[in-house]
């Protein structure tokens, strides 16, 4: 099963997102992460790799493999961006940043992550399609 | 490497860290003062806290090397450092700190330095002319690894020549346009502004220097980060086996 990580400079924005795609997640596995840690706007590098970790699922074992099939990231702006590849860089599980909208991207991961050959580039996949959702 | 250089090598390493803490809290308000005009004036503040946590977190450890000293330093960066600097001056760390295994020479200083140019430009997505660190980092590292590798200068003679390079970036970032990080934002109004994180890299630079100098008992080497000319290429003077250029200097 492919996880999904939502990465926020706000802790509260990025549970209410993973809120909004738990909804159509069935029982994916998706970690909400943000803030500085100390209650402010940010975004903190080992707070994601945990998250991503927890995503991965399984246990680790000593080469780094876990029974999951891998995590998507997805990121809101800027820094969060750069903290969410340092986090996919120090994790062993296999973790790959979505180039997505956050919200939009989640969702349509979490959608497509319930497909039982879900990869992680198929989820990937699904989440940068978001970038084309027209709402008008 | 026996155990006494290695315990020289986390020294100067925590020494370095405590001395760049300092500085760049001496720098906090003409950080903030640059961060203010072209972008959102937290540099200063960031990088003060930052680099007295990591100061703190490095003087902490119970006998380690070099590498777990900068990794520390790094991860304690990562963490307290808000915004872009964190992931930007830390993570490169933490990375580079990897080249530094098997202690400091001159070989893995340049591996270390070179890892952390590469990881910025990576992380940041920004060249050289896009009014960032990557500005003050990049003429610094280059002229360190030629002097290392094609000079043969001594090390410490390498780095004033780098810390050279990086003041010429420093003043580069002043009459271009951002590219990268906030002051993109602002189009062609970042121009005239000195980029706040090509500053503090040299800061950093400047208090490394300082150190190795200190440490290794010598004056800091009054250089520049320039070269002499190369008579063999001169395309004028196509001397075959260089005993025409060199005899014009005598």
């Amino acid at each position: 099963m492919v996880g999904i990580v939502v990465v926020s400079h706000s802790e509260r924005a990025a549970e209410g997102i993973a809120e909004v795609a738990a909804e159509m997640a069935g029982d994916t596995r998706i970690e909400p992460v943000g803030g500085d840690g100390k209650g402010g706007i940010g975004t903190v590098p080992d707070a994601i790799e945990e998250a991503i970790d927890a995503a991965a699922g399984g246990e680790t074992d000593e080469g780094g493999r876990s029974d999951g099939d891998g995590v998507v990231v997805l990121v809101d702006l800027g820094s969060a961006v750069m903290n969410a590849d340092v986090a996919v860089e120090l994790s062993d599980a296999e973790a790959v940043i979505a180039d997505a909208p956050v919200l939009e991207g989640a969702v349509n991961a979490a959608v497509a992550a319930t497909d039982p050959s879900a990869t992680v580039e198929s989820v990937r996949e699904q989440a940068e399609a978001a970038r084309d959702i027209e709402k008008l | 490497m026996s155990e006494e250089d290695a315990e020289a090598d986390w020294k100067a390493v925590v020494a370095a860290v405590e001395a760049v803490a300092e500085r760049i809290e001496a720098e906090r308000d003409h950080l903030t003062q640059l961060d203010s005009a072209i972008g959102d004036a937290d540099h200063g503040g960031n990088m003060a806290r930052g680099w007295a946590e990591a100061a703190d977190a490095a003087r902490d450890l119970d006998d380690p090397d070099a590498e777990t000293v900068a990794k520390t330093v790094g991860k304690t960066l990562m963490a307290e450092v808000g915004g872009a600097s964190g992931p930007l001056f830390g993570g490169s760390l933490v990375f580079a700190a990897g080249d530094l295994d098997e202690g400091i020479t001159p070989e893995t200083a340049v591996a270390f330095a070179e890892t952390y140019l590469e990881k910025v430009e990576d992380r940041g997505d920004a060249r050289v002319g896009d009014q960032t660190m990557v500005d003050a980092l990049t003429p610094a590292v280059h002229t360190f690894k030629k002097s290392i590798e094609v000079d043969d200068l001594p090390p410490i003679e390498a780095l004033a020549k780098a810390v050279d390079a990086a003041e010429r970036g420093v003043a580069f970032t002043v009459p271009i346009r951002a590219r990268k990080g906030r002051a993109s934002y602002l189009g062609w109004r970042s121009v005239g502004h000195q980029d706040p994180g090509a500053t503090s890299t040299l800061f950093i630079l400047e208090e490394v220097l300082d150190v190795a100098a200190e440490r290794l008992g010598v004056d800091v080497p009054e250089t520049d980060a320039s070269s002499p000319t190369i008579p063999d290429e001169d395309p004028d003077e196509p001397a075959e086996d260089g005993s025409a250029a060199a005899s014009e200097d005598d």
